[in-house]
């Protein structure tokens, strides 16, 4: 009896001893200076979904070939809010990966960048990155990132044989818009895709409106942050919700909206199955890699809104990747060789091959390769022509959390736009109060 | 035995402290560091004493309300399913059939499965489209509703899989209660010319009451936290149209707003407190005067 609980001791004595060095060595750590005093390794954590990951990969593979006495361990994090705690726990631990890939704007502001992330102000390539993305990774004046990936635009991804099997024209208002959707009604296809299992892709008539908002009442975003203006009292910012609530109303949907999937509707839109998916360009890889020969069946064109003359495009700023602010020493050193390597001309091509860009580079001297999907290069005249706008959380640092929520009922039906839009701006006020805002 | 002799217990009382230590440093400390942080505005990274606020906004909550009533129906629906399937089906299987045993670990083998399993399991099946359930009903000519999409029917097919899932466990308290029946109750009934019904009316029911209590707290305390299986298949939706407690909170956590997911779990706490603290005193009493 004594025997054996000793050794059973001994052997819980010995688990706890594994667990405690297994746990004080993280993979960072392995091989970094002892063995091989060359050598420095970096950890970069990004989010899982596919076209974060591989474009990360080939950002790594081509600096580290140039670069091969640093090496870089991609680590990955889940998307949307569980990821975003999973970088602020690991900010607020101490225990963030040397490089992190994470949402400029709104998102970005609410890391307290100051406190918990290193300053690259004085990054060789800072001054080729465009001026409107450094505001988005700056706080205090300083710079904290550089972009990962293309700007990305939100408006309606449309299948192409479809508008020219009825002959349409890519409309430049909502009526032309919803003219067009009758016609596709009639010919017996789903003019409008949703697809609310995935509920952030029912966003996208409210967030993509943004540009039509901004047109109508320049300086909102200015206002709406000081409280001063609301989704339920401006006509302007209301017609989103009340665009998604009509092409329920007129019963523009597919069929089975409330349990489609994104990469499904994605599908649907190659397919012919729908005509209209509204959503950000970023798919546009997607649908590339899942449906290859049906990509060049694909267009996109910005939400209309009510005035053609004002009609434009809203334009998500790309992610940044970041420095934590306890990287130091060599690993931080070649922590901004990896940054300033990603701002330049090498590191865009490299993102370029890796996986199809959703729009064009913001570094100076980076182009768009030839053989991009058609749907990528539709975007071009809205930067060529300067008719674009950042979206809101891009001006603003407050995003309801309830969003996608609010217009999984509208869209469903179940809930009306006026009322779905004083919901929203009650969802918003918790978050300007977290983050602290003057006003509220 | 005197209270002179029980107070003096053979183990000195630093026998506890082991215990005592993880106690206070994984539970206590926790709890009370929630109650000062249900008071604050937290961001992980500094936070600001705000007072009652936190509750303030958790009550203006407008998936709040819905919530809660979503909340009792679930509880109400899983626990009140549960006594009405798990006690017949403990009769049945307490009673000599063939196949007994067997029977007996096919009723009690979802208890086993994961949650998350069973959530996303039943999620592909009860698919509108595609489902297995919808694709039977239409063999045999019945649209089947869109179970989990549709607003009306969302929190009644979730509450449905939750009865699928636990049904084994309060069918195996019942079988403990009523094979823990003393055979001369019924041998006596029997003489005294009861029929199944009549045995089953004036012995079974009245004396597997301490079950019955059992398995109403365990599934009410369950139905009231209920939050992984509504994630796993709903997440709330469509909309906050199945939302319950736990899922609001979770969601203001994953949200980023500490402070106030805190303050959502003080008030479930004392909602749970309030609500189960009562029935068990209830139930309890009941047992005694009987």
């Amino acid at each position: 009896m004594f025997m054996v609980s000793r050794r059973r001791i001994a052997a819980l004595a010995a688990v706890a001893v594994g667990a405690w060095v297994v746990s004080a060595c993280s993979p960072g750590d392995l091989g970094s200076s002892d063995k091989d005093s060359q050598a420095t390794t970096l950890t970069f954590l990004v989010d899982n979904s596919d076209p974060t990951v591989k474009t990360a990969q080939g950002l790594v593979n081509a600096f580290t070939a140039k670069n091969p006495t640093i090496k870089i361990t991609v680590e990955t994090r889940p998307q949307g809010s569980d990821g975003d705690n999973v970088v602020k726990t690991r900010l607020a631990t101490g225990d963030m990966s040397d490089i992190f890939w994470y949402n400029s704007g709104s998102l970005f502001q609410a890391l307290k960048p100051e406190q918990n992330l290193a300053t690259i102000t004085d990054l060789s390539s800072a001054g080729d990155i465009d001026a409107a993305f450094k505001t988005t990774v700056s706080a205090n004046g300083q710079l904290y990132g550089v972009p990962a990936g293309g700007a990305t635009g939100g408006g309606i991804l449309y299948n192409k044989a479809i508008y020219s099997q009825l002959s349409l024209q890519v409309p430049k208002t909502w009526a032309d818009f919803m003219a067009n959707n009758a016609k596709i009604k009639a010919a017996g296809i789903a003019p409008v895709i949703q697809s609310y299992q995935d509920s952030w892709t029912s966003q996208l008539f409210v967030l993509a409106d943004f540009h039509n908002v901004s047109a109508a009442q320049p300086g909102w975003a200015g206002r709406y942050t000081a409280n001063q203006a609301k989704y339920a009292t401006t006509p302007a910012a209301m017609r989103g919700f009340q665009h998604l609530q009509e092409v329920h109303d007129a019963d523009y949907l597919n069929k089975d909206f409330a349990s489609l999937k994104f990469e499904q509707g994605l599908k649907a839109l190659a397919d012919g199955k729908g005509a209209h998916y509204p959503m950000l360009t970023f798919a546009v890889g997607t649908i590339a890699q899942q449906s290859p020969d049906k990509i060049k069946d694909i267009g996109f064109f910005a939400q209309p809104g009510d005035d053609a003359s004002k009609y434009g495009l809203t334009v998500w700023e790309p992610a940044g990747i970041y420095v934590a602010k306890k990287t130091n020493g060599a690993k931080l050193d070649a922590a901004k060789k990896f940054l300033a390597f990603v701002a330049s001309k090498e590191g865009c091509d490299a993102q370029a091959k890796a996986f199809t860009p959703s729009g064009p580079f913001l570094v100076k001297g980076c182009t768009l390769p030839a053989d991009v999907p058609g749907a990528i290069k539709d975007m071009q005249p809205y930067f060529d022509g300067g008719n674009n706008s950042p979206a809101l959380e891009f001006l603003s640092p407050i995003k309801g959390p309830s969003l996608e929520q609010i217009t999984v009922e509208v869209g469903s039906g179940i809930r009306k736009a006026d009322s779905a839009a004083e919901l929203y701006d009650q969802d918003v006020k918790k978050q300007a109060q977290q983050l602290g805002l003057p006003g509220w | 035995m005197t209270t002179t002799t029980r107070s003096r217990s053979p183990y000195p009382y630093w026998f506890y402290v082991p215990a005592a230590v993880i106690y206070a440093v994984l539970f206590l400390l926790p709890t009370f560091a929630s109650f000062y942080f249900s008071l604050t505005r937290w961001s992980l990274f500094d936070y600001k004493y705000i007072g009652l606020e936190n509750f303030l906004s958790f009550f203006q909550e407008p998936a709040l309300v819905k919530g809660f009533v979503n909340t009792l129906i679930y509880a109400a629906v899983t626990s009140g399913l549960k006594v009405l399937l798990g006690l017949p089906l403990a009769m049945l299987l307490t009673s000599r059939i063939i196949a007994r045993g067997y029977l007996r670990s096919v009723v009690f083998f979802p208890v086993l499965v994961s949650t998350i399993g069973v959530g996303i399991t039943f999620t592909a099946l009860m698919n509108p489209e595609h489902g297995l359930i919808n694709e039977t009903l239409s063999a045999i000519g019945i649209e089947g509703p869109g179970w989990l999409v549709d607003p009306r029917y969302a929190l009644i097919s979730v509450a449905l899989v939750d009865v699928w899932k636990g049904v084994g466990l309060a069918t195996l308290i019942y079988i403990a209660g009523i094979v823990s029946i003393p055979q001369e109750y019924f041998e006596a009934a029997r003489c005294d010319g009861a029929d199944g019904w009549g045995s089953f009316r004036h012995i079974v029911l009245p004396l597997a009451r301490p079950a019955t209590a059992t398995v109403i707290i365990l599934s009410l305390i369950g139905g009231l936290r209920s939050f992984d299986l509504i994630w796993a298949m709903t997440r709330g939706g469509p909309g906050f149209t199945s939302d319950v407690i736990a899922s609001v909170i979770y969601k203001q956590y994953q949200a980023g707003f500490y402070g106030l997911s805190t303050a959502g779990n003080v008030v479930l706490f004392l909602a749970v407190t309030a609500i189960v603290v009562p029935l068990f005193w209830f139930l309890n009493r009941k047992e005694v005067e009987q």
